[in-house]
């Protein structure tokens, strides 16, 4: 699909951890982007169902983080990271239904706990990496 | 290649430059270039926004002239429902419907009526098995440009039935050539009187290989000032509405879709609310609805540029209108019954990703390295100065050669700053 080698494009992006109306704003800017670059439609749609699944756990349990998504010639990588709470079951955590969002959340319509299962179901890699008090950080990766 | 001919256009004798259009345009398509706006015709995608911010009257939409219908034998007009919201004080919809026979045209057939059959058929279509939903509405032409070209992946999702204005035309021309078995079909005009030019643009361009049906397009504040001087209260009126409530609601927002009776919808209107709710349909992030029904304009239909009446009186005047109406003249169909073959369109147009940086993957990451290294060198006020919407938009315009730098006045200034500060040739003139 590419033939010419270029160099990795990375986006960056604050997730704002305040603002919980905003959030999602991150994904919607990587969609554009991958639009002009000519990035073929599902494969958008996955990254930007993952991602903004990922933006969305950040505000709801960490109060915002930092996303990279890196664009080089055979996949798209997204890594979320953030200083919150941490993740003290992994396995338990990517169980769909499994949920530890506090009832203002639910009530807006998040914290359904399909959030990790989803990032998963849509891209072709993820890795969680997390420290209970210190922070989780999560790979993923699309492939063309 | 784009082949897509579009209706809105410019006057550029009365076009000042004043970023305005450009800055409410929602696809960028606009930039300003020696003094004058220039639309992207590949990004345009009708709505209309720059011709209802423009402050100089310099964007318009180019409609047919109401002399046309004169070239015709059989003249049908086909009022968009919306114009029916534009009178002030109707109490009798016959009176606008008689008014259009009395500027010239042999016949009347109700958009309206087209509608409460596309509501009819969309209820079936719900129905069927398999399709992609929620389904999305395709009665509003910049929404299915704005799919085509920006949300590709919801194109499947687009309901394939052909909008109320098309169903109007084709069960206008049967029954005028039943009616008049003499008329050939190029005797007849169809004339839609449109709220705006997007409906002009579809008209021109069809669906895919679909031709439509609808020889003419005017603008409804062209037929308005007709139909003011020939509509009198003292005439009697006794001519019938076509439609019921249902039709007559799709010229607001929520009717196309409160026509499905069923809780299950979104319905949406102006152009950059659309825009998100198609993000978060994208994302998934929408609760699980059956249909969606977008409107460009705000309020929808009766907030069309060529409307007359504020969109907020005219709904107004809507609810009013249809207080007595019955729910629709189209009865539900039966058990078993199914959509008719020339009700649906064939294929839609083959996506056209907008404004892809390159066809290669590659020469875009490179292309795009270079927008985001140039685009942090930039002020970042998005002051329109250069003629970009915005500075992104401006770096990107400068990687692909359609741009000059210079033309950033922050940068220039920064430029003359530095160059005077620097500048240690010639006298001290004040001070001596």
């Amino acid at each position: 699909m590419v033939n010419e080698m270029a160099e990795p494009l990375i986006f960056h992006f604050d997730v704002d951890g305040d603002n919980f109306t905003s959030a999602g704003q991150a994904s919607v800017q990587v969609k554009k982007n991958l639009r002009q670059l000519g990035i073929d439609p599902e494969t958008i749609r996955r990254v930007s169902i993952a991602m903004y699944e990922g933006e969305i756990n950040m505000v709801i349990h960490a109060k915002g983080g930092e996303a990279d998504v890196i664009v080089s010639d055979e996949s798209i990588e997204i890594i979320l990271k953030d200083t919150g709470p941490g993740i003290a079951n992994i396995e338990q955590a990517m169980q769909e239904g499994f949920s530890t969002a506090p009832d203002n959340i639910r009530s807006l319509g998040f914290g359904a706990g399909m959030g990790l299962p989803n990032m998963k179901r849509y891209t072709d890699y993820m890795h969680i990496d997390s420290v209970v008090g210190e922070g989780t950080t999560i790979t993923m990766r699309v492939n063309f | 290649m784009n082949t897509y001919i579009h209706s809105v256009s410019l006057d550029p004798t009365k076009c000042t430059g004043c970023t305005t259009c450009m800055k409410h345009c929602p696809t960028e398509a606009i930039r300003v270039r020696n003094g004058c706006a220039v639309i992207d015709a590949e990004r345009c995608i009708d709505c209309g926004e720059c011709i209802r911010n423009c402050t100089n009257n310099a964007k318009k939409s180019i409609c047919n002239s109401f002399d046309e219908i004169k070239n015709y034998k059989h003249k049908i007009a086909l009022p968009a429902p919306s114009l029916l919201a534009q009178f002030d004080n109707l109490d009798n919809i016959g009176y606008v419907l008689q008014g259009l026979l009395d500027i010239g045209f042999d016949e009347v057939f109700e958009v309206a009526k087209g509608a409460e059959i596309v509501s009819e058929h969309t209820r079936l279509y719900l129905r069927t098995e398999g399709i992609r939903k929620p389904v999305i509405s395709t009665a509003c032409p910049v929404i299915t440009r704005l799919i085509l070209i920006r949300f590709p992946f919801l194109k499947d999702n687009l309901i394939p039935l052909l909008p109320p204005v098309e169903v109007a035309a084709h069960m206008a021309v049967e029954e005028a050539m039943k009616k008049n078995p003499e008329l050939k079909r190029e005797d007849i005009c169809t004339c839609f009187i449109s709220p705006c030019p997007a409906k002009v643009s579809y008209v021109r361009n069809g669906f895919g290989s679909y031709k439509s049906e609808v020889d003419l397009v005017v603008s409804m504040s062209e037929i308005y000032f007709q139909l003011l001087n020939v509509m009198k209260r003292e005439n009697a009126c006794d001519m019938p509405s076509q439609a019921g409530r249902i039709g007559l609601s799709w010229a607001i927002c929520g009717g196309e879709g409160s026509a499905l009776l069923n809780d299950k919808i979104i319905a949406a209107d102006g152009i950059n609310n659309v825009i998100s709710v198609l993000d978060q349909i994208e994302d998934g992030n929408i609760p699980p609805v059956d249909f969606v029904e977008l409107n460009a304009c705000p309020s929808g239909c009766v907030g069309g540029v060529l409307t007359i009446e504020n969109p907020y009186v005219a709904k107004n005047r809507l609810h009013t209108l249809r207080r007595y109406m019955p729910v629709s003249l189209v009865p539900p169909s039966e058990e078993g019954a199914y959509i008719p073959e020339n009700s649906f369109f064939g294929e839609l147009p083959e996506y056209r990703p907008l404004n892809r940086l390159s066809d290669s993957i590659g020469e875009s990451m490179r292309l795009m390295s270079k927008i985001q290294a140039l685009r942090k060198e930039l002020p970042g006020i998005d002051c329109g100065s250069c003629g970009a919407p915005n500075c992104r938009a401006f770096a990107e315009d400068i990687v692909m050669g359609n741009a000059d730098r210079n033309e950033c006045v922050i940068a220039y200034k920064d430029f003359i700053k530095k160059y005077i500060e620097t500048y240690d040739g010639g006298e001290k003139v004040d001070g001596e």
